[in-house]
């Protein structure tokens, strides 16, 4: 595209996750699963 | 819903409900949010006198393509999923230990009055915090990973009881299927070579408090006697961080209204060799002379940027001055899932803390709180009202929350500031929530910057 450049795709909806095994905080956490 | 800003020279647009983030240039940015509302015709008609024709065609072309690939204007599909979080049984994952409400700092803002928690001094005991192991296992379901942190008041004045309780639940994890993550908070008064030898061999993390500049910490986290604590702190907390390899620990520090050039006390940090760093705004009523006002806003926002700005640089050139700045990270591939952004930190439910005396709480901010108090480690949960309150203190049960783009990199706000500055854990604190949103703007102006410039 010429006049866009997009930094990462749509990733909420593949997470739809709730394991909770992840760290207590949520912006920078990783998903280690 | 999108959100759009301008920062640093990059243009960016975010896809609220995709999580997809675009670097644009003007044209773009000029007529992205002109697009649903006004028709092709009506956009080539109204920015004919800056742009060609073709130019506008070939933006609008693109934002079709983009609306296609769901990764603009992407609609709200999240809202029914935190009623499949909300119908989970609720399991207990971490707990806050208020191993001493005693402090040896007298720090102006705290918000625990000098470690007592509007109570009296009080040391918890080894019974105590061996029933808050076993609490915290008999209530965590299947949950494998669980978390105990050493908290205060100043949990140094109490060492001998975190040893205890850590020796016991190496034990008690081995027996259950657990593993225990230990993390311990301190001002560093107490901080010795043994100590610090036992915090690097047991403590995954460590928080050490420092305000920044000697005379803003000084002025902030002073002795009982009225002496600063500056001279005495930063050499040991310099010598914790190199033993840890410079990882695994923030040095953390709050500016008030006094310091709202408070960059100079994060790069003051930095100058002193430390590379976990974060510098946090007060949480505060207005009746206090340092508390963080609306029309100091602007100030922030701009002191925000310019350090945004500085830690690009320093993250671009690399080496010694590079450090990492705790709320300008931002995991834009591979960040927590949905029903982590909308549920955030679990107070109240996943999350809880104890008194010395071994009552529970929804987290260390509401200790003391009597209308707060949910039960005992003895006894279990006794609250399940509240606990439900909590469960259901989501993104989608606010209000502001259903209309801010952030919601998904904030998870909803403090509950505890909520219902400080707001009277309700529902009602979010409104500086909070503008300071949050600006520090999520200069996270993603980092790594948009960056991608941009590798392209």
């Amino acid at each position: 595209m010429k006049h866009v450049k997009t930094l990462n795709t749509a990733m909420l909806k593949n997470t739809v996750g709730g394991c909770g095994e992840c760290q207590t905080s949520v912006a920078n956490q990783s998903c280690e699963n | 819903m999108i959100h759009k800003f301008s920062m640093n020279g990059v243009n960016i647009v975010m896809d609220v409900f995709s999580g997809a983030v675009h670097v644009v240039d003007e044209v773009m940015y000029d007529i992205v949010d002109k697009f649903e509302e006004c028709g092709e015709e009506q956009i080539i008609a109204d920015f004919s006198s800056k742009y060609s024709e073709e130019q506008l065609k070939e933006a609008i072309s693109e934002i079709k393509e983009l609306v296609k690939e769901e990764m603009l204007f992407t609609k709200d599909e999240y809202e029914n999923v935190f009623a499949n979080i909300e119908a989970r049984n609720p399991v207990v994952k971490a707990l806050c230990l208020h191993i001493a409400h005693d402090c040896n700092l007298k720090c102006i803002y705290c918000f625990a009055e000098e470690g007592e928690y509007h109570g009296h001094r009080s040391l918890m005991s080894t019974e105590v915090g061996k029933a808050a192991i076993d609490f915290i296992i008999k209530n965590s379901g299947s949950r494998h990973n669980l978390e105990v942190d050493f908290f205060g008041g100043e949990p140094l004045m109490n060492f001998g009881v975190v040893k205890d309780i850590v020796e016991y639940g190496r034990e008690q994890e081995k027996l259950h299927n657990k593993n225990f993550r230990f993390t311990i908070t301190t001002n560093g008064i107490l901080l010795n070579d043994e100590i610090q030898d036992y915090i690097n061999k047991n403590m995954q993390n460590v928080v050490v408090s420092l305000d920044g500049r000697k005379e803003v910490n000084d002025r902030m986290r002073p002795r009982a006697g009225g002496q600063g604590s500056y001279d005495e702190i930063v050499p040991k907390f310099q010598k914790l961080a190199d033993s840890r390899n410079q990882t695994d620990y923030y040095i953390r520090g709050t500016f008030t209204r006094n310091n709202l050039d408070f960059m100079q006390d994060v790069l003051h940090m930095a100058d002193l060799g430390f590379k976990q760093i974060s510098v946090e705004p007060v949480v505060g009523t207005e009746d206090n002379q340092y508390a963080i006002r609306e029309e100091d806003l602007p100030t922030i926002f701009a002191e925000y940027e310019k350090l945004a700005a500085e830690i690009y640089n320093r993250h671009k050139e690399g080496g010694e001055k590079d450090f990492n700045f705790f709320h300008f990270n931002v995991d834009l591939t591979g960040g927590p899932c949905v029903a982590k952004r909308l549920s955030g930190c679990g107070a109240g439910t996943e999350y809880l803390a104890v008194t010395p005396e071994g009552e529970l709480y929804p987290c260390h901010q509401f200790v003391g709180l009597e209308e707060f108090k949910m039960g005992t480690v003895f006894e279990g949960v006794k609250t399940p009202e509240l606990r439900s309150k909590f469960s259901n203190c989501n993104v989608y049960a606010k209000e502001e929350c259903k209309k801010c783009w952030a919601r998904f990199y904030c998870s909803g706000g403090c509950a505890a500031n909520a219902h400080q500055l707001g009277g309700d854990i529902l009602n979010p604190y409104e500086i909070g929530c503008e300071l949050q949103r600006k520090r999520i703007e200069c996270a993603i102006m980092i790594k948009a910057k960056a991608f941009e410039e590798a392209e």
